[in-house]
């Protein structure tokens, strides 16, 4: 009883922060126990309570976002290859159709080679699964509802994400199979030399908005009736974002970047022997880096939650805290992250794979110092304008 | 290059990879500096590609020495298609092995029959075949051949990656195949062209589709031209990779695309016409397209790939030219059902889409051929992916077979 509330100490602490900043671990169970019982709810279950349906809600929104990305996805090469993709399962163009494969995957038989190191072979989709969602849980819904409130949630972000290389190269060296040990170096390889440019690109906006958090940043962009975005703001962000988005597309990756599991040389890389479940969480984990590696571009370059609409809802006099307002944030925020996802599908059904000697090559070559470039220039910009109108 | 593969790492004991400083060898440079010499063994790494490979087109083994991401040296071994077409060649009769001809190069098995009806016909020199059958069998020739080169094209761009050339490629493929459909049923193994002729007439409104076909590709070839052939990334990947010089590629024997990628200017239906090759050349209806190293070294694997892509467009002059000139009439000759070819021996070579396809086929005036050899066109030019591979990445290693443009079923046959 007393580790439990030991346990729980944080979060309680967290709960008696003023109502505005708890997070949806906490905020929750306000809403689900009535204030006259509350005293009576031992805070251990209200706490573990609240991790829980907090942890649901993150898997859930994240899961069903990533079945529609698969979706998605294959509709949209569908569509770019003269197809029209899934069309029966479910009826609708096919809507039941990632619905469908999930079962299939369930059911199908989790197979280990013979010779292959049989706890990472099984800790390793684990480790890449708990990482993104990790990364995931820090992103805020709307500017009242979090899954963990963080002030440096874009570290934590890049931090987490980086992890699922951990699990990746687990996955290969585990599988003991050559074709998978070759994808998990690349994947090594290929990380090592994005985080850098993706990282110092995304300097360029901290600069430009002074703050690390993600909702912080939105709440900067609101001006100008929802589009004083930073990407309008300081001309060294444009290329700061180009850059950011092909490290991105080599973060997670994505064709053209997607040595890891280039299928026409590796085979499928470092899943080539994961079956069923395992091999999909792999899988899930690329749509939900994706979703990721979208929503933080989309925080830090497009304003976040901001958009005409909030414009329109905080002149009508809208509060921030309001259910309606959350889930036009939501829904904002969502809708960007899905249209990143879906240029990053266009770019796949559209280019060839890069070699691995290109990839390193632009990596360190050019990318590196450029975006190093725009993050000098984009703190000159700050400091002058700074200078010239404050 | 056997031995650059032969040695296998089971001949390597464990202790060869410890390492280890050994101080008896250090020296002192003129620096002053020491130096140090550490013994350290890394070996080459064996990996298997196929025979399950999507690289290989099919059931090939190549198995390739690395170093990391370099390739060392490569080795292919085939055989697993094997299906003793030529000593089936042997047993069957004359007009029974047909069918067996499709089934060597799956993907151009018009121009298997071809060369095969070539062969036996040349042992027959008072058989004459129709002027409307020798057409037809140039159009579905040519048809093949574009055919072959959409198939071509579109799986090296899913080597090289990118998956939508590929199905925009089948889209007309899939076209040329129901107009096979329309002319002999069949849509892959078609035994259509025979010995004397073709089995078929062309049924009514089937010219008039090819030639409606023929304007359409011309606008589709468009496309296939943007989204590969001068798309950035796919330049990156393929110029100056896998440089065949002149002197090499004539030294290997390659025929077909793979040679005149290199710049050697040699086309069986140009300089040894059979059927109506050598009218329609002299009417000026087909060039033959060259490497000319437009992205890197001449002979690369963008030449190679270049090439088929304007094949197919010299392949859609050739057919409107025989839609101009071909004419009504009979489209077979007088050919018993049960044939007797006159002793003697013959060999036809023939421009398959992937290069010389010979035939040699040797009678003794009985039903049944004394000797059918087959000279395909993939298997002599596989010979030269095994020179080309050292000291390519592994990426380019998938680029390399992929532009040799092997079919599995014909170079184990």
């Amino acid at each position: 009883m007393s580790l439990l509330q030991d346990a729980a100490g944080p979060v309680l602490e967290h709960a008696a922060r003023p109502e505005g900043d708890a997070s949806i671990f906490v905020s929750l169970h306000r809403w689900l126990i009535p204030e006259a019982f509350a005293d009576q709810v031992p805070t251990w279950f209200v706490a573990l309570g609240g991790i829980g349906i907090g942890l649901g809600l993150l898997i859930g929104l994240i899961s069903v976002t990533v079945m529609f990305c698969v979706w998605l996805e294959r509709k949209v090469s569908g569509h770019i290859q003269c197809r029209t993709g899934p069309m029966y399962a479910g009826g609708w163009h096919g809507w039941a159709q990632s619905i469908a494969d999930g079962v299939k995957l369930l059911t199908k038989e989790d197979t280990v080679p013979k010779d292959a190191d049989r706890t990472m072979f099984w800790i390793a989709p684990a480790i890449v699964l708990a990482s993104i969602f990790g990364a995931l849980a820090a992103m805020p819904i709307s500017y009242d509802w979090w899954f963990g409130r963080m002030d440096l949630g874009v570290f934590a972000i890049l931090a987490l994400s980086s992890t699922t290389t951990i699990g990746v190269v687990m996955a290969g060296w585990a599988s003991n199979s050559k074709w998978s040990l070759y994808g998990a170096m690349r994947e090594a390889a290929q990380v090592v030399a994005y985080e850098i440019p993706l990282g110092l690109s995304l300097l360029a906006p901290l600069f430009a908005l002074g703050t690390f958090s993600l909702g912080e940043a939105s709440a900067l962009q609101s001006g100008w009736f929802g589009m004083k975005w930073a990407i309008f703001t300081n001309p060294f962000l444009l290329p700061a974002f180009l850059i950011y988005a092909i490290a991105a597309l080599a973060e997670t990756k994505r064709a053209p970047f997607d040595l890891p599991e280039a299928e026409s040389e590796l085979v499928a890389g470092f899943m080539t022997e994961y079956s069923g479940i395992r091999w999909s969480f792999f899988f899930f984990e690329e749509y939900a880096a994706m979703l990721l590696m979208s929503i933080v571009g989309a925080f830090f370059w497009f304003g976040g939650f901001e958009s005409p609409v909030t414009g329109a809802l905080r002149s009508a006099g809208v509060e921030e805290s309001s259910l309606l307002f959350g889930f036009v944030c939501f829904g904002t925020v969502m809708l960007k992250g899905l249209f990143g996802i879906f240029l990053m599908m266009w770019l796949r059904w559209t280019l060839p794979r890069v070699r691995i000697d290109q990839v390193m090559t632009m990596g360190y070559k050019y990318l590196t110092p450029l975006a190093l470039v725009c993050v000098l220039g984009a703190a000159c910009w700050e400091a002058l304008v700074h200078a010239l109108f404050s | 290059m056997t031995d650059t593969v032969g040695k296998s790492e089971v001949e390597q004991t464990p202790q060869d990879y410890k390492p280890s400083i050994r101080p008896e060898e250090q020296r002192t440079l003129p620096s002053g500096e020491k130096e140090f010499f550490f013994d350290v063994t890394t070996s080459d790494l064996e990996v298997n590609m196929g025979p399950q490979h999507p690289a290989t087109h099919g059931v090939m083994r190549v198995l390739i020495r690395c170093d990391g991401e370099l390739v060392t040296g490569a080795q292919a071994h085939l055989g697993y298609l094997h299906r003793c077409a030529e000593k089936i060649g042997e047993n069957v009769e004359w007009l029974q092995y047909l069918p067996y001809t499709d089934r060597y190069d799956y993907l151009a098995s018009m121009n298997n029959n071809l060369g095969y009806s070539l062969a036996v016909e040349a042992l027959m020199p008072e058989l004459e075949i129709p002027r409307r059958a020798t057409l037809l069998r140039t159009i579905c020739a040519e048809l093949n051949r574009i055919a072959s080169h959409l198939v071509a094209i579109g799986t090296y761009g899913l080597d090289i990656g990118a998956f939508t050339p590929f199905l925009y490629a089948f889209r007309e493929r899939e076209w040329i195949q129901a107009l096979f459909e329309k002319i002999c049923g069949a849509r892959l193994t078609y035994s259509y062209i025979r010995i004397g002729g073709v089995f078929n007439d062309a049924p009514p409104g089937w010219l008039q589709e090819v030639g409606h076909f023929c304007d359409v590709f011309e606008e589709k070839w468009k496309e296939y031209h943007d989204l590969l052939a001068v798309n950035h990334v796919f330049v990156m990947r393929t110029a100056n990779v896998g440089v065949i010089p002149k002197e090499m590629a004539i030294d290997f024997g390659l025929t077909g695309p793979m040679l005149r990628g290199s710049g050697v200017d040699f086309d069986l239906r140009r300089d040894m016409p059979y059927m109506a090759y050598g009218e329609a050349h002299e009417a000026g209806a087909f060039d033959v397209p060259l490497g000319e190293g437009k992205k890197g070294a001449l002979g690369d694997c963008w030449d190679r790939f270049y090439v088929r892509m304007l094949e197919m467009k010299e392949c859609i002059k050739l057919v409107r030219w025989c839609l101009e000139v071909i004419e009504d009439g009979p489209i077979i000759g007088d050919v018993p059902k049960v044939l007797k070819v006159p002793a003697g021996e013959a060999y036809v070579g023939i421009e398959n889409p992937r290069g010389e396809l010979g035939h040699y086929v040797h009678s003794d005036g009985g039903k049944v051929a004394v000797r059918c050899r087959v000279r395909g066109p993939s298997f002599v030019n596989l010979a030269v992916v095994e020179e080309l591979m050292p000291g390519a990445l592994l990426a380019d290693s998938v680029a390399i077979i992929g532009s040799t443009d092997i079919v599995i079923g014909e170079t184990d046959r």
